[in-house]
């Protein structure tokens, strides 16, 4: 969005008329040849066809396209627009399919010699925490990634991550397309801009960038992205829960439904529209979780993607905002051991007939819950891009029990679960919507592999429980039948770090938080607890904020 | 306790007796279960557990099992049960997955029985076996069920569901040694106590996982399971396959269901969400609930009914934190408030018809109920014997197919291209489109324009006989000839409707006599909106397709004298025959006659016969110095009676052709929305040339502007394809003219015809000329030119 000069709005706006025929512009090539038969978004649309011909017709137009650009005059970059070399670019590097990949990077280097200047990648893969030949080794299924390619016509990052875990990778997917672009209550633009919203209070920007194209691209007004204050009121009235979602969801009360639902309220929303608005806004805000979780590096068009400047050893090759490796590789020593004392704790867990009485029991939950876990590592001020989203830019999440404070209810499970409650509720307002996010807990709840670093054959139940039901315990949220013991010797302290940080101040994570945990875990591995939080961290804030909704119903 | 002792065998429903009534509860209910007797009632939560006993009309809080300082999660109860064989006995669920039992013979505070902790997760379900007193059965999230004897200290089998959590375990009342368990996954397993390695059966009962399962309580087999996709479902498990054989769709998950006693049809539910009512349901009438208890203010988490043998009582725990005994009597029934009667178009303009037989038959002399029946039709349910019965309603369903003539609008297209709307005298565009419309055989909208002509023609100055004695005298004939209209216009509608009834499915449903139906009309009660809608369009078809009737009036009309050619068009208008005396009517049938003959003095001879023949019965009878404006009331009433029919038509063409007669009569709003709707009809058949012709004559602002929007034309110079801006036959480009005659060689700056084919041509009249002598394309290129 940002990164579209006058160049690349004339290159995609205004060649439609004289496209394709060489007849029509001799008379007039004079003022407005450049911009003539540089690949627009419709032939890169082209290229996402399943029809393999199609395919190859669009890729042939494509290339002739911008090999004729180089050819008409000898005056710079200036004939082929910045946003094109920058699509080339993403091709060239994350397109799953061979052919396209290998022609975009065979016109970018002939246009390097024609003495353009072409953009360089930042980034050496996905994500900045795992190497990216431990990707692409792990072995994502390329199916996946022709498919979403196909059907998205991009493959970013988090899909590039995600990959190693398929079948969830399908299922969010599948989500993350009916929210945003299937039937529903709000209109696509404003779909977008939510997520941009809400992506913004966790100063990702990495999201903010990716939806703020959707936006433009769904047809929104570009004035809104410069700061709330130009977006409707209506929009502007979700922020107090926006904020709230992001950082303390168990402050939210029916009164804030409210004040958006109730017939005097001004901007008026109505319970679908509502329910649409809070389950986008979760689902970024546990996405931001992923994004920083993962180290998901900016996309090659994004701000901080991309440089046309020449690689210089000076210059270490990572932008600001995405940590890139703290050397965590030098404790490997003790990390076999500690695999070995895991495995043994799980075991004993599952045979362990020890009785704890009633007090015990709250005791460790409250133990788990306010645990001093130090996050709060102080990073740099977010881009101007993000900071003008935000507003009460102070608001955190804060531990659910502040010593020596009254602290808020905790929420029981068993009074208000998403599989009794909270899925009738979505299914009843946002119908398909229930169906899909419950299938996607379920996914994320029973994914295994059955293994454990180099362990084969193990039953790592427990181990999941004990992170989701940890995560459901930052956010206040306590199972009565769960023993909050075996979270704390299931956890170990960097691990909770990790989890707590990303659950709860994703954007203050780094490589070195990162690399700290399970530090003989496969990569693949540290993403499924990745998931692990994601989705626990979402259901947590659904699960608030649609209680709220059934009070205010009621 | 002393209660308890005094009833121990079951009672005859004379035995308990009480009334609607409620209590509040310190926290809201999770579940609650009744002792055998029906004495007393235990109610349970995350924070409550204890013991109501039921009075005749309060309930008294007897114990509070809930002791200690810190009450343990123990207490935090999921579910409960009360043996229905040793009265002192209760089990509960915990939803930290404790098991415990309650001895309230104990003599201690504390009334704590056994404690299994066997479960990992939330159990639950807890269920006593129906005759065997010390057999307990759990079901929890872990996955697994228990059967405890309580003599021993732990469970004596356990059954695994394969990890998939247990929503529900009931024992069956047929079976000694069968229990079904209902699964998170949608499932149902059947299983027989004695085999804790394999279920005896299972099938997929439900979407999503399944609340609750209810054993039918008289042994037959029966099941019944509720789920969170919003059904409930009966299952035949005698059969080798589970065979659902009813199916309820209600309006959200199902919490709990529970089979009504003595009823062998009847269920009860409640919803986890949403919905906070209980729903009494026949399940063979699934589409609306016998009963509903609408009392809660909260969703409804336990609900049992009070006595085994006694369908009357029924007793719900809430979140709301109120326990509530119900009585059947105090039910609300969803189906007296529902509407009894029907009425759809198909896609080809059938008109389907449904309506209670009652409804009906009031109609028709054969069962003659009471008037006020129509007015009140839930009188029939409420006699006192039939509260036990769903309301036996038959409904009878008519098909009306329009035959295909009246269907299609062809009327319609022609009547808007033959009307003329001016440019001749008014006296003429009325007989022209009273020809018109007789021509269409619309007789009524035919007479409709001849009485108008009459009305407005200019009043001649006749010799004014005595007013009184004159209009009386009017008055005589003309109410003769209006009963005898009725019987005919009676018969019409009969025949009509008996050839319509060719297709009614029910042959003793009949409509028959028009008249009944017409007075339905009158009575403004809601229930006859809908049979309102069907009358008039019976109607309005009438004088589509009825040919016969009518025209068999026209032929009378031409030859002989008839009166009866304007009463027609107020017969139907009015209901005159309910009120002959009505002062209004008359009035306007007064003065028909007289303007008759004010306005026709000369213009008589050109105008149509009937009209004529008018003139020559009311000409004695005149009262010629009312003014045109006199009628303007009634005008108005006419044409808001054909808007309001649904021939808009005829009410902007009158709008059109009266002009200023009227005009100042109708608010401009009214008028604005005629001509938007007559206007939106004739473009949706394509009449652009008649809606364009309407628009210009039409008075109001609004519309008349219609036709000032975009009426800019934007062209391209020819040449060099760029839109001229300054003027319209020169490019200021390139500086070419665009447009040249072929003919004359000269800029055309008018109008500019070309032919299609070559694309040649110029000024209208040049080519014109040119065509007269020639085929051939005036430029020379050889084409030959069509121009039309």
């Amino acid at each position: 969005m940002a990164s579209n000069p006058a160049a690349g709005c004339l290159a995609n706006g205004e060649n439609k008329p004289g496209r394709g025929s060489g007849s029509g512009c001799s008379s007039r090539h004079r003022t407005e040849s450049e911009c003539d038969v540089a690949p627009n978004l419709k032939s890169l649309a082209r290229l996402c066809s399943r029809d393999e011909e199609e395919r190859a017709a669009a890729l042939e137009e494509l290339s002739q396209g911008v090999l004729l650009c180089l050819g008409l005059d000898q005056h710079g970059s200036a004939r082929l627009s910045e946003l094109t070399l920058l699509h080339l670019l993403r091709l060239s590097r994350s397109c799953p399919l061979q052919e396209v990949r290998g022609r975009a990077t065979e016109l970018l280097r002939t246009a390097q010699e024609q003495g353009v200047e072409v953009p360089r990648a930042l980034a050496s893969g996905p994500s900045a925490f795992i190497p990216a030949k431990e990707i692409l080794k792990e072995g994502p299924d390329q199916d996946i990634l022709i498919e979403s390619f196909l059907s998205m016509g991009r493959v970013d990052h988090i899909t590039m991550v995600m990959a190693l875990h398929p079948a969830y990778l399908s299922c969010f997917l599948r989500t993350q397309h009916a929210l945003l672009e299937m039937d529903g209550p709000l209109p696509r633009p404003w779909r977008h801009y939510i997520v941009v919203m809400a992506a913004a209070r966790h100063h990702c920007s990495y999201a903010v960038q990716q939806h703020s194209a959707g936006f433009l691209e769904a047809g929104g007004e570009e004035s809104w992205l410069s700061g709330l204050q130009h977006a409707p009121t209506k929009l502007r009235s979700l922020q107090t829960l926006n904020k709230l979602l992001a950082h303390r969801p168990w402050l939210i009360t029916q009164k804030h439904v409210q004040e958006l639902v109730c017939p005097g309220a001004d901007p008026r929303w109505s319970l679908a529209e509502l329910i649409h608005a809070v389950v986008l806004m979760a689902h970024a805000h546990s996405l931001c979780s992923f994004v920083w979780g993962c180290g998901v590096n900016p996309e090659p068009d994004h701000i901080g993607g991309y440089t046309f400047q020449l690689p210089s050893p000076i210059h270490p090759a990572h932008s600001p905002q995405c940590p890139a490796h703290e050397d965590g590789r030098q404790e490997i020593v003790d990390g076999a051991m500690e695999v070995e004392v895991l495995m043994q704790r799980m075991v004993e867990l599952q045979l362990q007939e020890e009785e704890c009485t009633q007090e015990e029991m709250v005791t460790r939950f409250e133990r788990e819950r306010s645990e001093s876990i130090p996050t709060a590592v102080v990073r740099g001020a977010p881009p101007d891009l993000v900071l003008r989203l935000v507003e009460d830019q102070e608001f955190r999440y804060e531990d659910f029990a502040p010593k020596g404070e009254q602290s808020p209810n905790t929420m029981r499970a068993q009074d208000y679960s998403w599989e009794d409650h909270g899925f009738s509720l979505v299914n009843r307002l946002l119908p398909d919507m229930g169906q899909l996010l419950d299938e996607k807990f379920q996914v994320v709840s029973n994914l295994t592999y059955n293994r454990m670093a180099m362990h084969e054959d193990v039953d790592t139940h427990t181990l999941r429980k004990a992170l989701w039901n940890y995560i459901h315990c930052l956010y206040g949220i306590r199972y009565d039948d769960y023993d909050y013991g075996s979270v704390n010797v299931l956890l170990e302290r960097s691990l909770k770090v990790f989890v707590k940080t990303m659950a709860c101040h994703p954007e203050q994570t780094t490589a070195r938080v990162y690399h700290d945990f399970w530090r003989h875990f496969r990569q693949s591995e540290k993403v499924h607890a990745n998931l692990i939080v994601m989705e626990a961290r979402l259901q947590a804030a659904l699960l608030y904020v649609l209680r709220a909704i059934t009070h205010y119903m009621r | 306790m002393e209660k308890m002792s005094r009833v121990t065998t079951a009672l005859g429903s004379s035995a308990i007796s009480g009334r609607t009534m409620f209590c509040h509860l310190d926290a809201p209910a999770n579940a609650i279960s009744v002792c055998r007797d029906a004495s007393q009632v235990v109610v349970a939560g995350r924070n409550i557990f204890k013991i109501y006993a039921l009075e005749e009309d309060q309930f008294v809080e007897k114990l509070n099992l809930r002791v200690g300082r810190k009450p343990s999660l123990n207490f935090s109860c999921a579910d409960v049960m009360w043996h229905q064989m040793e009265e002192n006995l209760l089990a509960t669920a915990a939803t930290n997955g404790a098991v415990v039992t309650w001895n309230l013979g104990k003599p201690s505070r504390n009334k704590q029985d056994q404690l299994f902790t066997e479960h990992k997760r939330t159990v639950n379900k807890v269920c006593f076996h129906p005759t065997e007193v010390y057999m307990l059965l759990s079901g929890s999230q872990d996955g697994f069920m228990k059967c405890f004897d309580l003599r021993k200290k732990e469970s004596v089998s356990t059954f695994s569901g394969q990890s998939e959590s247990v929503r529900d375990v009931q024992f069956s009342m047929k079976d000694y040694f069968t229990f079904a368990a209902s699964f998170e996954n949608g499932n149902v397993q059947l299983w027989d106590i004695r085999r804790p390695d394999r279920y005896e059966r299972m099938f997929t009962a439900h979407t999503g996982p399944v609340f609750c399962c209810d054993w039918h309580p008289d042994d037959r087999g029966w099941l019944a399971t509720g789920g969170r996709d919003k059904m409930v479902k009966v299952w035949d498990m005698t059969t080798n396959r589970a065979k659902e054989i009813f199916c309820v769709q209600t309006i959200a998950s199902v919490a709990r269901v529970k089979w009504r006693p003595e009823k062998k049809f009847h269920l009860a539910t409640c919803s986890m969400m949403v919905d906070h009512n209980i729903y009494v349901w026949d399940v063979r009438r699934p589409f609306i609930p016998f009963a509903t208890f609408e009392e809660h203010k909260d969703v409804t988490t336990g609900i049992v009914w009070r006595h085994q043998h006694d369908p009357h009582f029924l007793l719900s725990g809430s979140k709301d934190s109120t326990l509530y005994q119900h009585m059947f009597k105090d039910a609300t029934r969803p189906v007296d408030k529902a509407n009894p009667e029907g009425l759809c178009f198909g896609l080809f303009g059938d008109l389907a018809f449904a309506a209670k037989e009652s409804l009906i038959s009031s109609d028709s002399n054969r069962k003659p109920y009471p008037g006020g029946d129509r007015r009140y039709p839930i009188f029939f349910f409420k006699k006192p014997d039939q509260t036990e019965q769903f309301a036996h309603v038959s409904s009878a369903l008519s098909v009306f197919e329009t035959d295909l003539d009246s269907n299609c609008m062809d009327w319609f297209v022609k009547t808007a291209q033959l009307y003329l709307l001016c440019g001749k005298p008014f006296a003429e565009l009325c007989d022209h489109n009273a020809k018109v419309a007789r021509e269409l055989k619309r007789p009524q909208v035919s007479t409709t324009w001849t009485m108008l002509r009459i009305m407005f023609s200019d009043p001649a100055n006749l010799t004014p006989g005595p007013n009184h004695p004159l209009s009386k005298l009017g008055t005589l004939p003309l109410m003769n000839s209006f009963n005898m209209k009725e019987m005919n216009s009676g018969m019409g509608a009969e025949s009509r409707l008996e050839r319509s009834k060719g297709e009614s499915r029910q042959d003793n449903s009949h409509l028959e006599p028009g008249n009944s139906l017409i007075s339905n009309n009158n009575e403004d009660n809601e229930e006859t909106e809908g049979s309102d809608g069907q009358a008039e369009y019976m109607f309005g078809d009438a004088e589509l397709d009825d040919d016969d009737l009518y025209s068999m009036e026209h032929d009378n009309q031409t030859e002989e004298q008839e009166y009866t050619l304007p009463q027609e068009a107020f017969q139907l208008r009015h209901e005159i025959m309910d009120n002959p005396s009505a002062p209004e009517h008359l009035q306007q049938d007064k003065a028909d006659s007289p303007h008759v003959s004010g306005n026709e003095a000369e213009v008589t001879c050109l105008t149509p016969i009937e009209s004529f023949s008018l003139i020559s019965i009311s000409q004695p009878l005149f009262t010629p110095q009312l003014p045109a404006s006199f009628f303007c009331p009634i005008v108005r009433e006419m044409l808001s009676y054909y808007a309001e029919k649904g021939d808009v038509q005829m009410a902007v063409s009158v709008l059109i052709v009266l002009g200023e007669r009227i005009r100042k009569e109708i608010d401009d709003l009214t008028q604005e929305h005629w001509y938007t709707s007559y206007i939106d009809l004739l473009q949706r058949f394509e009449l652009w040339n008649v809606s364009n012709e309407v628009i210009k004559l039409s008075t109001c602002s609004a519309i008349t502007c219609l036709n000032q929007t975009s009426t800019t034309l934007h062209i391209n110079c020819s040449n060099c394809k760029r839109p001229m801006s300054n003027r319209g036959w020169i490019c200021d480009r390139c500086h070419q003219c665009a447009s040249v005659c072929a003919v004359c060689h000269h800029v055309v700056k008018g109008l500019f015809v070309w032919c299609q084919g070559c694309n040649h041509g110029g000024h209208l009249e040049h080519i014109r000329n040119w065509l007269k002598s020639s085929a051939h394309c005036p430029a020379g290129c050889g084409h030959l030119c069509e121009y039309t």
